[in-house]
């Protein structure tokens, strides 16, 4: 029973980050821009987020510097993909170069330094509950506001009627322009949005992770991030699953090795792409063919003023 | 005309007097890192080395070094820009520079070349590797000393022979002092991944081990051990602030000495093309201090560092059985040769696992 508390802990750690960036890309590709720049930001967040937390010794400012990070780096993006409308994937994948040696930059410092990483929560009574207390009261902060995060978009897109707004200038941007809805500043809140949400997916990797800094440190996360919004076919919901499932087998396949169990670590590795793969032909076949893709998806949005 | 102009200029304003030895007279030695200096492991540790050869020989030379220099194509243009920038001796620092550096070399035929961990060289073309398995038999017999499990954890990056002869070097010296120890292993298939190496260390603590080694390069698994009370190695480099009542010794990556070797026989003119693979005894690494044990433990890791270095003691002594049971074949005599090392693909008894792609 210990192992298993302790395996759904590492899942949770593990799965947080991910879900955070993952559901900031999903907010940017619903209103119907493809920014493939996560890994970029979120290797700034990292750098920024332990930055302040190293100067000022609080891991909420290091989160918010990881916040604002990402959002600076996604107005780079929007400036070049909304602003001057250039190729979406390409600016992107700028986003991402342009990140990875801008973290080295600001990081060069940082390396060795130590900081004292998030605290986790200490309910007396709650916490000390045998199998969920840890799981529901006893993790850190960035865990349950993870959670929070993702409930809040969904209420957000379904329920409101900005989320609406938001959703048809995905699917749709010519007639929400048409019918007189600003796209361009819409899509501009969503990449900030985005940039908001990977910053700080990247600041919990040095904040609460690994509490330390060292260049490279999300290590892919960024891209397993977005493979997850095209796993969830643009859904909250399915994003929580996708989430933890890759994050239950990223674990998992440590703990099967550990046990001795005879399936090669690199199949185990590969397993939550696989299992994507698998989930986008179904649902492909599932709806008749096509993508479940927001219609307007990477294309660029010139208004006729 | 401007440039030379300009260059004497600066010449006059830094040295102060023109005529004595100038910038040009100094030998220039150029590095190619793979990671950024301050990755706390395999970079850093080179870049450690330049610093110590500049500390020694910086009156005669001058280095330049490029950092983040990915493998393939980009790197033989990075050597062959060093080449063009006067450098005369020049190490490349990772395993997959190999063929670039070869192909420059016989491009510029009176350059010389200085490649780690490879196995190509040429006329203008050296090669050099430490013998880490001996630091990892030391470590294997402290882990089995400061178990109180009796089981050990071991992240391992890939399945190659460098790899793989570490967990046999540490596993015969562990069965030395409990003949039931037991290993652990789990492949981390990266080398750097700081998330998935504490996740790692966790799965390994959480399925009962006490000791953790590790043969991937961030601190992570030493923190997480830390964290966690539990005992730990460091790996490349010094790690114990990540864990000052946890890191039981590390091998600790020290280039320094045959760098500044090289550059003296470069500079004395009589460099050639030759095969390092040095272990304690040449100093082409070293542990650091044994912390965290109990003195005789630690008199016991000092014995046999002594007597590996004096040559009487071989992690890989014959005879070795193997995991199917059959003793392995000796080709050295009383021990393994360096070929077979080099090569190793297989396990020795004692270890509960298969070896991926086997």
């Amino acid at each position: 029973m210990e192992l298993a508390e302790a395996i759904i802990l590492s899942v949770l750690a593990a799965s947080t980050p991910l879900l955070i960036a993952a559901t900031g890309e999903l907010v940017t590709e619903r209103s119907g821009v493809l920014n493939l720049g996560v890994e970029g930001m979120m290797i700034v967040g990292a750098a920024c987020g332990f930055a302040g937390a190293w100067l000022t010794g609080s891991i909420f400012i290091g989160a918010l510097f990881g916040i604002v990070a990402g959002t600076m780096m996604s107005l780079i993006f929007a400036l070049m993909a909304l602003g001057l409308a250039v190729n979406q994937v390409a600016a992107g994948l700028a986003l991402t170069i342009l990140g990875v040696g801008l973290s080295g930059l600001i990081g060069a410092r940082l390396v060795g330094e130590r900081i004292t990483p998030a605290v986790h929560l200490s309910i007396p009574g709650l916490t000390d509950v045998p199998l969920v207390g840890r799981v529901l009261f006893g993790e850190d902060a960035f865990v349950y506001f993870s959670i929070a995060l993702v409930v809040g978009v969904w209420w957000f897109l379904y329920r409101t009627r900005a989320g609406l707004v938001l959703r048809a200038c995905g699917d749709n941007h010519v007639s929400a322009h048409a019918l007189g809805y600003p796209v361009l500043r819409i899509r501009t809140f969503a990449v900030m949005f985005g940039g908001a949400c990977a910053g700080l997916a990247g600041a919990y990797l040095p904040l609460a992770y690994t509490p330390f800094f060292i260049p490279g440190m999300t290590a892919g996360r960024g891209w397993i991030a977005l493979a997850l919004v095209v796993f969830a076919s643009w859904r909250p919901g399915r994003l929580v699953v996708g989430a933890y499932l890759f994050g239950a087998v990223t674990i998992l396949q440590l703990h099967a090795q550990g046990w001795g169990v005879g399936i090669p670590s690199q199949f185990m590795s590969a397993l939550p792409y696989l299992a994507t793969v698998i989930v986008l032909v179904l649902l492909s076949r599932a709806r008749g063919g096509g993508s479940t893709a927001p219609a307007a998806l990477g294309t660029v949005f010139v208004p006729d003023r | 005309m401007r440039k030379s102009l300009l260059a004497l200029a600066t010449g006059i304003l830094l040295a102060g007097n023109v005529g004595a030895a100038s910038a040009a007279d100094k030998l220039k030695v150029g590095f190619i890192y793979l990671g950024p200096i301050g990755d706390l492991g395999w970079t850093y540790q080179h870049d450690l080395a330049r610093q110590a050869l500049v500390k020694e020989l910086g009156d005669k030379i001058e280095t330049t070094y490029l950092e983040n220099v990915p493998e393939g194509p980009d790197a033989e243009r990075s050597i062959e820009q060093l080449v063009r920038a006067g450098n005369k001796l020049i190490f490349t620092t990772s395993f997959g520079y190999m063929d670039s550096t070869l192909k420059v070399a016989k491009k510029y035929p009176n350059v010389h070349f200085e490649h780690a961990t490879g196995y190509k060289r040429n006329q203008n073309m050296s090669t050099y590797s430490a013998r880490w398995y001996q630091g990892r038999y030391i470590q294997g017999l402290i882990a089995a000393k400061m178990s109180k499990s009796g089981v050990l954890g071991y992240i391992g990056s890939f399945p190659i022979p460098e790899v793989v002869s570490g967990i046999n070097a540490t596993m015969l010296a562990a069965q030395t002092i409990n003949p039931n120890i037991k290993v652990k292993i789990i492949w981390a298939n990266t080398w750097f991944d700081p998330g998935k190496e504490a996740d790692a260390a966790k799965a390994l603590i959480d399925q009962g081990a006490d000791v953790i080694m590790q043969h991937t390069d961030s601190p992570a698994a030493m923190q997480i051990a830390s964290e966690r009370g539990k005992l730990a190695f460091g790996q490349d480099s010094e790690m114990i602030k990540f864990g000052p009542k946890t890191q039981l010794t590390s091998i600790l990556d020290t280039w320094g000495p045959y760098y500044i070797e090289r550059v003296k026989v470069e500079l004395a003119g009589t460099w050639k093309s030759k095969d390092s693979w040095g272990g304690l005894d040449s100093h082409m690494f070293a542990m650091a201090p044994y912390t965290n044990m109990p003195d005789e433990v630690k008199k016991m890791a000092e014995d046999a560092q002594a007597a590996i270095t004096a040559g009487k003691l071989h992690p890989f002594k014959c005879p070795i059985v193997g995991q199917d049971g059959k003793p392995v074949e000796c080709k050295g005599g009383d021990r393994l040769d360096d070929g077979q090392i080099l090569g190793m693909n297989f396990y020795v008894k004692g270890i509960d696992d298969k070896l991926p792609g086997k």
